[in-house]
């Protein structure tokens, strides 16, 4: 009888990493990079299927496989530099945890994705879930300045660097940044931080949805400056009503000054939240994508904005949903079939418009990957680029959908 | 001439450009040796300008079929040896593809060729308040597509970001002729972000055919002050000030006193204080209100930090004079250096003074002026290294000391380039900064878009990396 991957890894990892599912599928929690590229070497080897998992919050651990590697071992914050902005950071820490640690020094990671405040760091770089603030603070691609990733195959390649200029090479960072993982495991990251702000500022506007984007419309217009503007739908906010959150990052007579703009700009009541309140505020939105089984994000150009929502709206009903009226994004909540998510695609890629699943069951995520509609020649590329980082398709990802 | 071998390609490629778009005698070509790195020359086995995207795609395909290599140049202003093609490469010349394509105001975006010359684009939308914000010093000559095949920066970029964070969307020409459309007008990707991937590839991935960025309003306000230090250390140190309380300048540059007393001596005199060792130019921008808090306390900082001269920009020609100072120093410096090579690393910005230190001694110990003027606020160095080629042994103490400044920057936790790229100049230290499967794995990927290298070869990666991958590449 051949080695089963249990007999295999408890040769060359200490027990304690290695442990079981719910569902009894062997669990490793690999504790260095080194680890990860062993566990990766031997996985490719001997033909397994290895699910990547973080802390479990986001995508769910679905995925039919032989092996789960767990990046929750991942926890080292081997450098945070306030002086330079910086920090080098394992994958598998939680995000609210990294803030913390941040805060110490004065700093932050200026990302607000959405879902739980526990999410590991690797789980929103690698599907590159950003929350409003990528408006003005920069998207995780642009806050990722290098990476090492463990590749299907168990090697170890390194990108980027950890200073907040560099060309040196191809930018195999931002290709992983938003992968879903096809293109290997991220282990580490470099970032870059920004000090933590004087003042922070939110206020709120409610109202009918159009009214609200036709105040974003013209708070844009008129260059207000404003770290975030999010549009957040009833179910999102769990209030009942559609609301508009300004929010204001700098110095104190800044973002007092332009919250006054605000109110003299607009003729909807302006409301300043308290800054607990603006937290909770934040929170229940974020949570609100967990209620429901799929998230989908669309990049849209602000003019679309209005279209785009009736369009979805129409097709997915009225899930938790957050638009970015400034830059275009859009983030709904829905159950929807396969065909539902074809069909949305071909029409919005009509449009120009791509649909990204960002999280949903295996038998969904299966069956529509996390990307589509690509145009002519483009997923002849990505398949490639995948084939290149796993080139026996060890991680167990939706493969390259073509439709 | 053309060899009896170039005769084919030749009849062919006079098919799509007509006899006007090629350069095949030898002093013709002679112009088309060098871009901006004095310290490499080759002579292209031909050159071809084409004048619009058909006849590039009719270019690429001929190419394609002789299987000949070749390489994408836009205005030759790069500074890392590029755009530089040897005899078995053909120069595939962008620049008569200089149109604007098409503006929205409205969602903020421009799509252009490649060919469009980078100061044109903000010229030709600054009626609507917006800009381009990625500012190279060369920006008045070079061109988009350069600008992407580099992932180019400037002053600027400290606050709004580089090239990549700027484009959207791109219509990249293989190297088989086959056009493939990457990102889309928003920015969001189909899929693994394969813009970001192609903005900085050093043209080895195609040609981009158009290229759609994003423009940015421009500021209501905006405040220039000039600071002299009486030493490099100290404008170091308030830089490192700076930037720790969290304001982040539109720019924040460095000159030192050679490249000041350079400027000030030229026809670009701006106004720097000759005396000082250092002198900082700190821009910031925003809405009044917020310009005015952050000046005070920039202010402060500038004076805490032992600043001996400290004045503000009255006027926007002020402003625009402190700028041209900056911008024309490589132009300056022509009065003191025959040949000047202007070198490119990063390092932590806390390492800043330190790292200066060390560029003063490896120029003392080679017999090299080196003046440094570069992007303080990134830990961005632009040592220029100044020698005159005619001296015998002069190119090899030039290149010896790149060396040295790339080695301390890399021990500081830098890197060997920050916006000018790896080109011909530094592939040999890039198996100093990746490992042996990450070089691997770059030309991996680059295979995916050039199996048969023939997009700009020889560059970026040292070829044994490529080579050696051997069967590994044609089963992925």
């Amino acid at each position: 009888m051949s080695p089963t991957p249990h007999d295999l890894l408890r040769d060359r990892l200490p027990a304690e990493l290695l442990s079981h599912t719910r569902e009894g599928v062997l669990l490793v929690s690999p504790s260095t990079t080194g680890q990860v590229a062993e566990i990766m070497t031997l996985a490719h080897e001997a033909g397994w299927r290895v699910a990547v998992r973080g802390a479990g919050t986001w995508t769910p651990g679905d995925a039919p496989c032989d092996l789960v590697v767990s990046t929750t071992g991942l926890t080292a914050i081997p450098r945070v530099s306030p002086a330079d902005l910086t920090a080098t950071v394992e994958t598998g820490v939680p995000l609210d945890a990294l803030q913390q640690r941040l805060a110490a020094g004065g700093a932050w990671l200026p990302l607000d994705p959405p879902g739980h405040p526990g999410r590991t760091l690797g789980s929103v770089l690698a599907t590159a879930t950003a929350g409003a603030l990528q408006h003005s603070r920069g998207t995780p691609r642009e806050l990722t300045l290098g990476c090492t990733v463990v590749t299907g195959d168990g090697r170890v390649v390194t990108a980027g660097g950890a200073v907040v200029k560099n060309v040196a090479g191809y930018d195999l960072t931002r290709l992983q940044i938003g992968a879903f993982g096809a293109l290997g495991i991220l282990t580490e990251v470099h970032l870059r931080l920004r000090a933590l702000p004087e003042a922070d500022r939110t206020l709120l506007l409610t109202g009918p949805r159009d009214q609200l984007t036709r105040c974003a419309r013209h708070l844009t217009e008129i260059h207000l400056e404003a770290a975030a503007i999010e549009l957040a739908s009833p179910r999102a906010t769990a209030t009942g009503d559609w609301v508009l959150l300004i929010r204001l990052l700098g110095s104190a007579a800044g973002t007092a000054a332009e919250a006054a703009r605000i109110t003299e700009a607009v003729e909807t009541p302006v409301t300043v939240l308290t800054p607990e309140e603006a937290h909770q505020l934040r929170q229940t939105i974020s949570l609100s994508f967990l209620g429901i089984p799929c998230a989908i994000r669309l990049g849209v150009l602000p003019d679309g904005i209005d279209d785009t929502l009736d369009m979805l709206i129409n097709h997915l009903g009225e899930g938790p949903l957050t638009a970015e009226p400034a830059s275009g994004g859009i983030r709904i909540g829905a159950d929807p079939d396969a065909e539902m998510i074809h069909l949305l695609r071909r029409t919005l890629a009509e449009r120009e418009i791509p649909l990204t699943v960002e999280r949903a069951p295996w038998a969904l995520r299966s069956r529509t990957g996390h990307f589509g509609a690509y145009r002519e020649g483009v997923g002849a590329l990505v398949t490639g680029l995948q084939a290149t980082f796993d080139p026996a398709a060890t991680l167990v990802v939706p493969r390259v959908s073509l439709d | 001439m053309p060899s009896p071998l170039d005769h084919a390609l030749l009849r062919d490629l006079r098919a799509v450009v007509g006899p006007g778009g090629l350069r095949v005698r030898p002093a013709e070509l002679l112009a088309l040796t060098s871009d901006g790195l004095p310290t490499h020359h080759a002579v292209p086995r031909l050159a071809v300008l084409p004048a619009t995207r058909e006849e590039v795609i009719g270019v690429i395909r001929v190419l394609h079929r002789h299987q000949a290599a070749f390489v994408a140049r836009g205005a030759g202003t790069g500074l890392s040896g590029g755009a530089l093609a040897d005899r078995d490469a053909v120069l595939v010349i962008l620049t008569r593809l200089n149109r604007i394509l098409h503006i929205d105001p409205a969602g903020r975006r421009a799509t252009v060729e490649p060919g469009v010359v980078n100061a044109t684009l903000s010229e030709a939308i600054r009626h609507l308040g917006l800009q381009y914000a990625p500012d190279p010093s060369s920006q008045s000559a070079c061109t988009l597509g350069g600008n992407v095949a580099e992932n180019a920066g400037g002053p600027h970029c400290l606050k709004y970001g580089v090239t990549t964070n700027h484009i959207v969307a791109l219509d990249v020409l293989r190297p088989d002729g086959t056009v493939v459309r990457l990102g889309s007008p928003s920015g969001e990707p189909w899929g693994p972000d394969l813009v970001g991937l192609f903005v900085g590839s050093e043209g080895m991935f195609g040609i981009a055919l158009a290229v759609t960025v994003r423009l940015v309003p421009l500021p209501a306000e905006v405040r220039t002050f000039l600071a002299g230090f009486p030493t490099v250390r100290a404008a170091s140190e308030a830089v490192r000030e700076i930037i720790a309380t969290g304001i982040v300048p539109a720019a924040l540059e460095m000159l030192d006193q050679a490249s000041v007393r350079a400027v000030e001596a030229s026809i670009y005199a701006a106004g720097y204080p000759t005396d000082a060792a250092a002198v900082l130019l700190v821009e910031l921008d925003g809405r009044p209100e917020a310009v005015a808090a952050e000046s005070d306390r920039v202010e402060t900082l500038l004076r805490q930090g032992g600043a001996t001269t400290l004045r503000t920009a009255r006027t926007a020609e002020e402003r625009a004079r402190l700028w041209q100072g900056r911008k024309k120093v490589f132009g300056a410096m022509g009065r003191i250096a025959r040949d000047m090579v202007v070198q490119d690393a990063v390092v932590p910005r806390s390492a800043l003074p330190d790292i200066l230190d060390r560029v003063e001694e490896v120029g003392r110990f080679h017999g090299l002026t080196i003046v440094n003027v570069f992007h303080a606020g990134d830990g961005n160095l632009h040592p220029n290294i100044c020698y005159d080629h005619r001296e015998p042994g002069a190119r090899e103490r030039v290149l010896a000391a790149s060396r040295e400044i790339m080695t301390a920057c890399l021990a500081a936790g830098g890197t060997i380039t920050g916006e000018h790229g790896v080109g011909l100049d530094k592939a040999d230290l890039m198996p100093e900064l990746y490992s042996e499967p990450s070089l691997r794995q770059m030309c991996a990927v680059r295979h995916v878009f050039d199996p048969e290298e023939r997009a700009n070869p020889g560059k970026v990666i040292p070829v044994r990396y490529c080579r050696e991958w051997g069967k590994g590449v044609e089963t992925l």
